[in-house]
């Protein structure tokens, strides 16, 4: 399955846009892999989250997964919708179901391209 | 490479997401498992379960074997009846939990758990030693199809021609279905009416056809694993693996019931169990007062930090709406309101002891 072209990508399976404002979300791959997403808790705004360190949980009905940080920075908005309706996780991952915008405060470590997260996530 | 179930091609066909379970790739779930669940509960779920286990004991002395090598009665089981019972190491330690079907005089299906099926087919065999009885494992040649809700009766008489009053729980019989020889059984593990069908893998595909075509009207869906689970524990039951193993009696896992001391001669792990009765934990329900979900291996404690637990299966409860776990608890904190706090990933979240089952059907 192709991902939007426009984003990018790590390999714990989020999403992120470009801009010194970017929003996060994680991918259709890793919300199908979680199965029905019953609950999620993500950092408030102004938060100060770090690349790769966790800053939140997404729960399914069958396991808990930690949300990373794709990038460092503070956390400017936190999407409310996803928070009282977790299913918009599933059915619109890099839309409705976005999670948080966080104010890029360094430089980004590896981000995969779109064709680079295919190819992780392929077959 | 994984096993793959006889209806393999259906579940591809039907979109599934198949997850690695015990060698075999089977369907985790066709589209939402939280909307599988609710089908299950409120019409009907078709699953696969071929990567179960069945093994076939036959032979003059088939009971015998079944008497000495488990801990249920089973020489005295009816022609056409099912128990659930246990195959126990010579410690005690539970081995794996099975349904045994009495299918003729001198002929029983035993079904396995998917991961333990070759021990206990081995174990039959040993066990089986100097009885005139032939221990042969079907797993291969046998697919098994679950219709499982309160509509699955309707569905099953439309497909077999068959009145079912008279099949109760926990029995089974031969029946047709596409023109092709079945076992029928009403057993399941959903908490739900249901029926259990045991087809020739080569005739499988034919019959899931026939069954989901029948039951589609009445809705009927495939339902998979993912699913399964959190149906099996709102209805209260134990998954091997989670509050069943080796390391645990029947009597620990509160399911002393099935070991049968009053049954004649002995069977392997008497001695052992009687005098492992004494228990220090008892298994209780958890109902969660927060959205948090206790998971397998979390700890439970009192509200001053004292542990007095473990969980062993844990999950939101899609029918109740809160989540609920099933945990070993020690036996001065068992009782039904006790507050305890879980220990999820560092929160302590709220729960409550309650009893056992969550989920109960109406009918």
């Amino acid at each position: 399955m192709p991902v939007p072209p426009e984003l990018h990508y790590t390999k714990d399976h989020e999403w992120i846009t470009d801009g010194p404002v970017a929003t996060v979300g994680i991918t259709a791959y890793a919300a199908e892999a979680l199965g029905d997403v019953v609950f999620v808790q993500l950092p408030e705004a102004g938060a100060v989250v770090s690349a790769g360190e966790a800053c939140g949980e997404i729960e399914s009905t069958k396991s808990v997964s930690d949300l990373l940080a794709p990038v460092s920075g503070t956390v400017t908005e936190v999407n409310q919708a996803v928070a009282e309706d977790p299913a918009l996780l599933n059915s619109d991952p890099f839309g409705a179901g976005w999670l948080i915008r966080i104010n890029r405060a360094a430089p980004d470590g590896e981000l995969l391209t779109p064709d680079e997260y295919d190819e992780l996530t392929a077959g | 490479m994984s096993r793959r179930s006889p209806l393999h091609a259906q579940h591809v066909a039907l979109g599934a997401q198949f997850t690695d379970f015990a060698g075999w790739s089977m369907p985790l779930r066709y589209g939402s498992e939280l909307a599988e669940h609710k089908v299950v509960r409120e019409a009907a779920g078709l699953f696969d379960l071929s990567h179960m286990g069945e093994i076939e004991i036959s032979g003059p002395e088939a009971g015998r074997v079944l008497d000495y090598a488990l801990v249920g009665a089973i020489g005295s089981l009816a022609i056409g009846r099912a128990r659930y019972t246990m195959l126990c190491h010579t410690n005690g330690g539970v081995l794996d939990d099975l349904v045994v079907y009495r299918q003729a005089e001198r002929k029983f299906l035993v079904v396995a758990n998917a991961s333990n099926a070759a021990v206990v087919r081995a174990l039959l065999g040993e066990r089986a030693h100097g009885l005139s009885a032939e221990v042969i494992d079907r797993s291969a040649e046998t697919a098994l199809i679950a219709v499982q809700g309160p509509v699955a009766a309707e569905i099953v008489t439309a497909v077999t021609g068959e009145d079912l009053t008279g099949l109760k729980y926990y029995a089974g019989r031969p029946a047709v279905i596409a023109g092709h020889p079945v076992y029928l059984a009403r057993t399941g593990y959903t908490g739900e009416d249901g029926f259990e069908v045991y087809v020739a893998a080569e005739l499988a595909e034919a019959v899931w056809r026939r069954i989901a075509e029948a039951g589609e009207p009445l809705g009927l869906r495939p339902a998979g694993l993912a699913c399964r689970d959190t149906l099996r524990l709102e209805a209260g039951m134990a998954l091997y693996g989670n509050e069943l193993h080796v390391g645990l009696t029947p009597f620990d896992a509160g399911l002393g019931r099935v070991v049968r001391f009053d049954k004649l001669g002995d069977f392997v792990g008497r001695s052992a169990l009687e005098a492992r009765q004494h228990t220090t934990r008892a298994l209780v329900g958890l109902a969660g007062k927060s959205r948090r979900s206790p998971r397998a291996g979390q700890l439970v404690k009192l509200a001053d930090g004292t542990v007095v637990g473990e969980i062993t299966s844990g999950a939101p409860s899609p029918t109740l709406g809160h989540p609920i776990a099933m945990a070993y608890l020690d036996h001065a904190h068992t009782a039904a309101g006790t507050e305890v706090v879980v220990d999820v990933r560092g929160n302590a979240e709220p729960a409550e002891v309650v009893a056992l089952p969550f989920y109960k059907r109406s009918r």
